[in-house]
């Protein structure tokens, strides 16, 4: 059904709103200048409460969600988010706060948050961590951004100017590298979907900053080399760059650290279970080695006889990168995820994250074509290039026939290095039951392609909506109501 | 305690089904030598225990709820209605992510739809994005916008009235872009229009203006926009949300492009963040926006509906020729924004806006009456304002003699900004009353006046 805008609902003096009493003893015009003043008024809907509550719950309505779908939605990490963390981050101690109280009055945020440094720290190998990066890209650019500080230290700053990432990164990496002022130089993945070696070799040099790697990669694949991967980028002079997006799998089994990256961002919002929010918000915290401590954002915490304080005296730092301390609200919830599973907890999430992957995989492979299948993590890809091909249905058609069986799609045409790709990451928080269903939906759909192919090419069908114009949208921009 | 719903039977036959005996054979090709050893982390605990562990770190913190405050400088303590935390808390919209799939994304894409909307009307503007990180990564993104939009370009100037803080971040953000930034002087509390013209050039791409600025004082930002535009320079304008309920908007005062903090306008303060980011421009700057759009279009049925839209500016698609690298945004904060936007409504949010502007001036008058507290400018101001305190005790000391008070008088200027005067930064909203502010001017009273 569809449901109009609120500002088709808007009727003249009808309201919602109530503020506190004031006895006014003077007039707007007697405080400010009638020339600075607004003519005509910003024109917000006239609703009543009742509105409101009815249009935003009938439009949630029109949302898949994790708390209502299955969403193997791959490289996002979709897992339950515990209501425990939404308890947590809603307590008046911690969202009353304002960003700039005196340290005094807010220790227990900043233990909590030194607290959460420190664990980020241990899970990932790491020496220090900073939480101030709102998202994954922007915890990228942070550490691009202090990779670039830490040449510049060494005065080789001018001689490296690239970065290398594969060609299956996310499309962040090249775009944070590039707002870093590096120029970026891409390598080819081998036929098991690792980082070609030999190319890799052929692009290092003493030009090189960093090389940028996701492990797993995003083919859901680990890179087994990665020994040997960080061994030739540190002996070019350059520093090995993680992308958190994938650690899930990892937690208590493998550490970033350990595998010799120098500069890793996790993203809370995915590996740490708090929620994403309709696109956001996330949180992006960055970890260093040693080496590169001192490049990291201001304020940093410092802890002295059990007493936090925020310090901003890192003279080698790259600055100020948020306007306060990144989404604490976030970082909250994260802690309490930390805190409720502890090391046994994280490791079992991690550990079933493979098991419910690998399980999806191998009831599928017989069915579709999985072009990367060899140590295969928390995601796996496949490749629906031969039934585009053969029976003209294609990925977002299939995408449109799990959403009108109650299925958040996977990830779909990305990596971009595989066609036709539905990469699905089914997460830990989801029980075999469910994976069962999956698996039965995908193989009955394989069935329908040979029998009805038609059929996709009129799907959804029990959605309110079907198959948008994106062309149109993009070619008469209608993006906001009063161009309707 | 963890949240994996898998039996061990469940994961017996799991394990049987994948041809495995045991879950190391799932994970034999990582090498031994990347195996985590012992991790110095405790083991879980119940829901129960971590609640306790929880509570006595709250109650190391003394938030807003005891305390008389007048902080302000880029968050602000508005009272937020009911609607807005129960309504944004929903979990079909927070536990969704980007809206890829429109059809499963109706709920998220239409209320971007009206964020965006309602964002052009506050700011008179034609097109805004679906959110950015926070107030400052937004004066980054426009002022990287703006360099993008006037390619060729060099040089940005940079309002000394900007908050310190967005400062350093566009400086952090651009440093590698080959681009100069440079401070125009706010030597009065204001950019002075006249004097402006000594700073633009045919090689200026934009200039970046607050107002109300860091110091609450409104700028004369039609002079501005004309003197920038005459050489070809875009405006960009940074404006806190609350003030546009009365305040000329940012497109009637030639802005091209606005941006701000979303935070006023129905978020938790919670310590700095998550917060919103708002962006809004011209038409004609509309494919230069980053970050995700959304747009109203028909399905194959005519239907209206809303998409994702522009995305071939976005880095997914752009990579490295992307201008912006944002990909995961505020979309759950600005949501809040939007359900605040219509409990406030036409009226509502213009009489918010006025009650602010009152109680900041009679806050103003009244404070000017304790012996040796002036206004630190003489210029028109909003909700915000700086007091000079000429007495011997400095802005930071007023602060920490007032702790035990339970009062929060304001920020000194100083300590945000070195180079800065010692002035005391003072934020008025809506939910301080009569009696607080006068609570408040006797407390600054006894800290200046009293040995």
């Amino acid at each position: 059904m569809e449901e109009k805008l609120i500002i088709e609902k808007s009727r003249s003096g009808r309201k919602s709103y109530s503020l506190p009493a004031w006895e006014a003893k003077t007039k707007i015009e007697d405080c400010i200048p009638s020339k600075y003043l607004r003519k005509r008024r910003a024109n917000l809907p006239e609703v009543a409460q009742i509105d409101i509550t009815r249009h935003f719950t009938r439009l949630s309505h029109k949302n898949f969600s994790v708390d209502t779908n299955f969403y193997p939605l791959g490289s996002c990490t979709m897992k339950y988010n515990p209501k425990f963390n939404e308890q947590v981050a809603s307590m008046p101690e911690f969202a009353h706060l304002h960003p700039l109280q005196p340290d005094y009055s807010v220790q227990g945020t900043l233990k909590l948050m030194y607290n959460l440094e420190k664990a980020l720290s241990q899970i990932c190998g790491m020496d220090a961590f900073t939480l101030h990066p709102s998202a994954g890209a922007h915890g990228e650019l942070t550490g691009m951004l202090i990779i670039k500080a830490y040449h510049e230290k060494n005065n080789q700053a001018g001689q490296r100017t690239q970065v290398i990432v594969p060609d299956s990164s996310h499309g962040t990496n090249p775009a944070s590298a590039n707002i870093a002022g590096f120029e970026v130089i891409t390598v080819p993945s081998d036929e098991k979907g690792m980082v070609d070696l030999n190319k890799l070799k052929e692009s290092l040099s003493d030009k090189t900053a960093a090389l940028m790697l996701t492990n797993p990669n995003t083919l859901g694949v680990f890179e087994v080399n990665v020994k040997e991967i960080a061994r030739m980028t540190h002996s070019a002079g350059a520093l090995l760059y993680y992308d958190g997006a994938n650690l899930n799998p990892l937690l208590g089994l493998s550490r970033p650290g350990d595998m010799g990256f120098d500069v890793v961002h996790v993203n809370l919002h995915k590996t740490f279970s708090t929620p994403h929010g309709g696109g956001g918000p996330g949180s992006g915290p960055v970890g260093v080695k040693k080496r590169l401590i001192p490049f990291l954002p201001v304020p940093r915490i410092l802890e002295k006889n059990g007493r936090f304080s925020l310090d901003a005296n890192y003279p080698d730092s790259i600055g100020k990168i948020t306007a306060f301390y990144g989404n604490t609200g976030v970082i909250l919830r994260a802690y309490a995820y930390i805190l409720i599973n502890g090391i046994d907890g994280l490791t079992r999430s991690g550990n079933t994250s493979i098991l419910n992957s690998n399980y999806i995989m191998a009831k599928l492979k017989n069915h579709y074509h999985i072009p990367y299948s060899g140590s295969v993590m928390h995601e796996f890809v496949i490749s629906l290039k031969e039934e585009a091909e053969k029976y003209g249905v294609r990925a977002i058609d299939v995408a449109k026939w799990l959403i009108d069986n109650g299925i958040h799609p996977p990830t779909i045409y990305f990596p971009l290095i595989v066609a036709e790709a539905l990469m699905i990451e089914p997460t830990e928080t989801e029980s075999k039951e469910t994976l069962d269903e999956f698996i039965d939906l995908m193989i009955k759909i394989k069935q329908l392609m040979e029998k009805d192919p038609e059929l996709f090419h009129h799907l959804p069908q029990k959605t309110d909506i079907s198959r948008p114009n994106e062309v149109l949208a993009a070619r008469n921009p209608v993006l906001n109501w009063n161009k309707r | 305690m963890d949240y994996v719903p898998a039996s061990d039977n469940d994961i017996k036959e799991m394990l049987h089904a994948v041809g495995a005996e045991k879950f190391e054979d799932l994970i034999k090709s990582i090498p031994n030598d990347v195996r985590a050893g012992a991790i110095a982390l405790d083991t879980g605990m119940s829901e129960f225990d971590a609640s306790c562990v929880i509570g006595k770190l709250a109650a190391l913190n003394s938030s807003l709820d005891n305390y008389l405050s007048f902080l302000g400088a880029g968050a602000y303590d508005h009272f937020i209605p009911a609607i807005v935390p129960a309504l944004a808390s929903r979990a079909e919209f927070a536990t969704a992510y980007t809206p890829y799939q429109p059809e499963a994304s109706q709920g998220t894409l239409q209320a971007v739809f009206e964020y965006q909307s309602m964002i052009c009307e506050l700011t008179g503007l034609d097109a805004a994005n679906a959110s950015l990180y926070d107030g400052g990564s937004s004066c980054a993104e426009a002022a990287i916008m703006a360099v993008c939009a006037n390619s060729g370009r060099k040089e940005l100037l940079v309002a000394q009235s900007l908050h310190p803080y967005y400062k350093k971040i566009i400086q952090v953000y651009l440093k590698y872009s080959g681009v100069e930034i440079k401070t125009v002087p706010a030597d009065n509390g204001i950019i002075d229009p006249h004097k402006l013209e000594k700073y633009v050039s045919d090689n200026t791409a934009g200039l970046i203006v607050q107002s109300p600025n860091f110091f609450g004082c409104i700028e004369d930002m039609e002079s501005l926009a004309a003197k920038i535009h005459l050489r070809g320079g875009l405006m960009v304008m940074v404006c806190n949300p609350v003030s546009l309920g009365i305040l000329e908007s940012p497109g009637t005062l030639g802005a091209d492009i606005a941006v701000g903090e979303g935070q006023p306008l129905g978020v938790d303060l919670c310590y700095g963040g998550p917060y919103f980011g708002f962006i809004a421009c011209k038409e004609r700057l509309m494919r230069k926006l980053p970050g995700r759009i959304v747009g109203m279009t028909t399905d194959k049925n005519n239907k209206r509906c809303f998409v994702l839209t522009l995305q071939a500016r976005e880095q997914h698609i752009r990579r490295e020729k992307a201008t912006s690298n944002i990909c995961t945004n505020q979309a759950l904060m600005a949501l809040r924004g939007s359900i605040y936007l219509c409990w406030a409504g036409k009226e509502g949010f213009y009489e918010l806006a006025k009650q602010n502007a009152l109680k900041a001036h009679y806050a103003a008058e009244l404070a000017c009456s304790v012996k040796g507290v002036t206004l630190a400018f003489n210029h028109p101001f909003f909700n915000e304002f700086c007091l000079k305190i000429e007495a011997d005790i400095t802005a930071e000391q007023i602060i920490e003699k007032l702790l035990p008070e339970k009062v929060f008088p304001g920020i000194s200027v100083k300590t945000i900004d070195e180079n800065l005067p010692d002035y005391l930064l003072v934020a008025v909203t809506e939910k301080r009353t009569a009696t607080e502010i006068q609570n408040w001017v006797h407390a600054l009273d006894k800290a200046i006046n009293r040995k």
